[in-house]
């Protein structure tokens, strides 16, 4: 750990200062979606496709509409009036709003009912008479680039077949010639399961269009506010002056809250028509089936190495499963997020990788869930690679890592695939992490047991994340450069107000933010409200997602505070009557070089800023930055977790978990521990339990939260943490980004350890979730 | 329907449909909206409120059924003398993130640590089981209750 360099009376970077945010949170004053209540909002409820695939030949909503309370049912062909059926996603395709021609997958919006209470609204669904003819479904990426599959956008313009994108990156000649040279190929074809991000709180709106003044405020449960006002203007027409966007306290997004989903855009256009406010709030049943699905990507890598156990070259294949529309809230140009990273942290020439994605019968999604854009499946294919390229070189898993990582020295070190590492020492970090784990001795552990029949494994991850999208001159989402901005203003008696263009979704931006203009101020962060969320009161930026709030916001809050202080030092010159290049600065005060004891603090200067300025000085002390990051950052860690599995169930547990994670300079450390917490949590839950599956006619099986297992503190594992410290060089304060780091590297590390179990056996793979049934086959297919 | 439910120590007499549940009529009607709602199927805890004093979960509770009884929300756990000593706790040991389900969590933990101010890691895990936490991974939420817990059997081993 850092130590601070402020007391604790200011509270600066590297202070665990106690969150703002808890005093309303734990009373229950807080202010969720749900939690809004306008007078005379009407209540919306949507009607849903229980078929993967059908034509809708007639809507009878008549019944509906006569029932009590239902003020309108609207469909696909009144919302098709107003050019509003279907909208673009995030990836450039098009999704209905509500389906006018087809259902594409179960759970797909049908029709809304708009009505006085949102039990009537439901009841008013039920009254609704919809006349299907089934088409076949596909329920596979496989299935649906097979010749002669059905065509399920049959609307999109020159589609003629299932396929949603193809994208290619590294180079394909250097990585052949890496493979002619190797002495093995080391192969592992894996899923990486559909997955929902499924946070406490589901989606919602509160749409309230004002038909006179044309004033349209949307409460929304948005990570990303400003972006989605220009969307919401972008795709509604509404002049974006007129639209204000209001984010509340979020319960929790991990990506789920990021896209613009179907619902809200018929519930604005509702509340336009009807003149009143318009309130939907999803079912748990409705978030599983229908926002935001993440991963179900199709993985083939292949790994060129030595005899040595040098990694020479690496080969991607991977087919996405990206349901019926293209919708990945993704930058523009990566067609598959960020998935190249999956180069890790090693140090190795060349690299292909190749992706398709293929449409089904499915939710549409393809959703960020905690991780930097796909980030989390490349960091899960790399390092099971990795670990079998051991296995079959016949290297201890962790020496193999410690051969072909990137050396310190090596930064800032250009990928096979582009990326420029900011900065890392990768093998400490695995060396401290064995070392807590007592890795040796784990090993001979091992051996002992298995001479006793007894299994017990040791997972070994070692990622790296690309994070903190991301510069301009590559990084847009809908053609938004990736920037951010902070507007901090400073009052006459030194308490501030930060304004933040990124939004929190229990991460703690209210703290952590006042906590870096503190640090870059002096002014206590307990004296500066941080306000974010409501786009008529904060500055431009692309939302909080992608790890990306503290590289970039955080970069922005650091760089507008740093303004604050050069003003107010040259304002302390003038009251100090020195020259402001003999000024300095410690924690709290300004002071004439070398006389300590000729002395102003900030709230002196603050005061002098609207009171007593030097000759020519503007008035106020306040200022803007909008920040555009030189680089991404990458965040790594090392992660060791050891089970213990029941050869005869299957069954396996975890025993210890020692994640060290290196994201630069910690800010809050007990809140970078929290977000790790809850990380390393996300990725059990993934490797064991978390999955949403279909059946062969497409219905979804994980829609409620008795299908789609998260884990209860009962299951889930404790965790020892660990650290290491290497800023970001180019980032103003040194920190990296954190609230991912755990859910993209970890995965790897459980399914390692359970594989690592069976290694001896021959077992190179068991797909997520590692549910005990499928190690069951795996011992009884290998010792069979 | 007329029900009469006791809230925080205070009446609230009211018509009701017979289908409202106990958790819509005290979001709705009564206006507390502490109580929060993350689910359909009883499986996540975040609508917990306690019924005369032991836990449900107020999605699956009708609020015909909790006519004539005492309803503790996360309004009420604050008493005269401020805080409750598991409010603190959450804030003090970060057990807390984005919050939705901390009033469940909160008052689960108030009611197990009301018959045990010494709960081993474990009976805590299982107290709480029946509540979903998506942010802290639970390591913090099962320290606030034992600090909680201490707190409490301190200030009455003292008093
Ligand atoms: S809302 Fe009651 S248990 Fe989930
Ligand atoms: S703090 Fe977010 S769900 Fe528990």
């Amino acid at each position: 750990m850092v130590a601070p360099t402020t007391p604790a009376e200011i509270g600066g970077i590297g202070h665990s200062v106690q969150r703002k945010e808890d005093a309303r949170l734990i009373e229950g004053q807080g202010n969720f979606l749900d939690d809004i209540d306008l007078p005379n909002t009407l209540h919306m409820a949507i009607l849903r496709s229980p078929l993967a695939h059908a034509r809708i030949n007639g809507i009878d909503s008549e019944a509906a509409t006569a029932l009590d309370g239902v003020v309108a049912v609207v469909t696909g062909d009144l919302m098709d009036q107003h050019g509003l059926a279907w909208m673009p996603t995030l990836s450039g395709d098009t999704q209905a709003v509500l389906a006018t021609d087809k259902v594409r997958y179960q759970g797909q919006e049908v029709a809304a009912v708009i009505a006085t209470d949102p039990y009537i609204a439901t009841d008013a669904l039920e009254l609704i008479e919809v006349d299907y003819e089934d088409l076949p479904p596909i329920t596979t990426p496989q299935q649906s680039l097979e010749e002669g599959a059905a065509l399920i956008r049959d609307e999109k313009e020159g589609q003629t077949d299932n396929l949603a994108y193809t994208w290619e990156t590294g180079d394909k000649g250097a990585t052949e010639e890496a493979f002619a040279q190797a002495d093995r190929v080391v192969t592992l074809e894996t899923h990486y399961p559909r997955s929902h991000p499924a946070p406490l709180e589901t989606c919602g709106i509160v749409a309230d269009v004002n038909s006179v003044t044309g004033q349209a405020t949307i409460y929304m449960t948005s990570q990303a506010p400003h972006a989605h006002r220009t969307l919401f203007a972008m795709v509604a027409g509404l002049p974006e002056q007129n639209i204000r966007i209001v984010s509340p306290d979020i319960g929790g997004g991990f990506g789920n809250k990021v896209p613009i989903y179907p619902g809200y855009v018929v519930a604005t256009a509702a509340s336009l028509l009807i003149g009143q406010p318009v309130k939907w709030v999803e079912s748990r049943t409705e978030n599983l089936i229908s926002t935001g699905f993440a991963r179900d990507y199709y993985m083939k890598g292949e790994l060129a190495v030595t005899d040595q156990g040098r990694i020479l070259g690496l080969r991607v294949n991977m087919l996405s499963d990206q349901g019926a529309f293209y919708s990945d809230a993704q930058p523009t140009q990566f067609r598959a997020g960020l998935f190249h990273v999956v180069t890790g942290s090693y140090d190795f020439p060349a690299a292909h990788i190749d992706c398709k994605g293929a449409f089904t019968n499915k939710a549409p999604g393809g959703v960020a869930y905690r991780c930097s854009f796909r980030i989390t499946e490349a960091s899960y294919l790399i390092e099971r690679l990795v670990q079998n390229a051991a296995y079959e070189v016949g290297i201890d898993p962790a020496e193999m890592r410690l051969r072909n990582f990137i050396q310190p020295e090596q930064f800032p070190y250009e990928t096979a695939t582009g990326f420029v590492y900011d900065s890392g020492d990768y093998p400490t970090a695995l060396r401290q992490a064995l070392d807590a784990a007592g890795y040796e001795e784990l090993r001979a552990e091992q051996a002992a047991a298995r001479e006793e029949g007894r299994l017990v494994g040791i997972g070994i991850a070692h990622f790296t994340e690309a994070v903190g999208a991301g510069p301009a001159h590559t990084y847009d989402i809908a053609g938004l450069k990736m920037i951010d901005s902070a507007e901090l203003r400073v009052h006459p008696t030194g308490k501030a107000i930060l304004k933040l263009g990124v939004k929190t979704q229990g991460q703690g931006h209210e703290t952590t933010f006042a906590q870096i203009v503190a640090e870059e101020t002096g002014i206590p962060a307990t004296d500066i409200k941080v306000i974010h969320g409501d786009t008529d009161d904060t500055p431009y930026g692309l939302g909080t997602y992608a790890s990306r709030s503290t590289p970039v916001g955080g970069a922005a809050t650091a760089m507008v505070a740093r303004k604050i202080a050069d003003k107010a030092r040259h304002i302390a010159a003038h009251l100090l009557e020195a020259a402001p290049e003999d000024i300095e600065r410690t924690a709290d005060k300004f002071h004439v070089a070398g006389s300590p004891d000729q002395a102003v603090s900030i709230q002196d200067a603050a005061f002098a800023a609207y009171t007593n300025l030097p000759e020519g000085m503007e008035y106020g002390l306040e200022d803007v930055t909008y920040y555009n990051p030189p680089n991404l950052t990458f965040p790594y860690g090392s992660y060791v977790v050891v089970v213990d599995v029941d050869p005869d169930t299957g069954v396996w547990k975890v025993r210890r978990m020692v994640a060290l994670d290196d994201c630069g300079v910690r800010i809050n450390p007990m809140i970078v521990e929290g977000q790790i917490h809850g990380g390393l949590t996300e990725g059990f839950a993934m490797s064991s339990m978390q999955w949403i599956t279909f059946d062969d006619d497409g219905n979804c099986i994980g829609s409620n939260f008795m299908d789609y297992l998260i884990p209860t503190a009962w299951e889930t594992p404790r965790f020892e943490l660990l650290e290491t410290v290497t800023p970001s060089p180019h980032h103003p304060i040194g920190a990296k980004g954190i609230g991912e780091s755990a859910t993209v590297g970890s995965p790897a590390a459980f399914v390692n350890a359970v594989v690592d179990a069976l290694a001896h056996l021959g077992v190179r793979n068991i797909d997520m979730p590692v549910l005990p049934d499928r190690v069951w086959e795996a011992i009884d297919t290998a010792t069979a | 329907m007329e029900v009469n439910i006791t809230i925080n120590g205070s009446e609230h007499a009211s018509d009701v449909e017979p289908r409202t549940l106990l958790v819509d009529h005290i979001r709705r009607t009564v206006g507390l909206t502490g109580t929060h709602v993350g689910c359909d199927t009883t499986s996540c805890g975040a609508c917990t409120v306690l019924m005369d004093g032991k836990p449900v979960k107020a999605c699956t509770v009708l609020a015909a059924q909790a006519d004539g009884s005492e309803v503790t929300t996360v309004e009420g756990l604050k008493g005269a003398d401020g805080l409750h000593p598991i409010q603190s706790a959450f804030t003090d040991d970060h057990g807390l993130q984005c919050g939705f389900c901390t009033p469940g969590m909160m008052l689960v933990g108030a009611s197990l640590i009301a018959e045990n101010t010494d709960p081993s890691d474990d009976e805590v895990r299982w107290a709480i089981s029946g509540n979903l936490c998506r942010c802290t991974g639970y390591i913090n939420i099962v320290k606030a209750i034992q600090t909680a817990a201490a707190r409490v059997a301190e200030s009455s081993n003292g008093s």
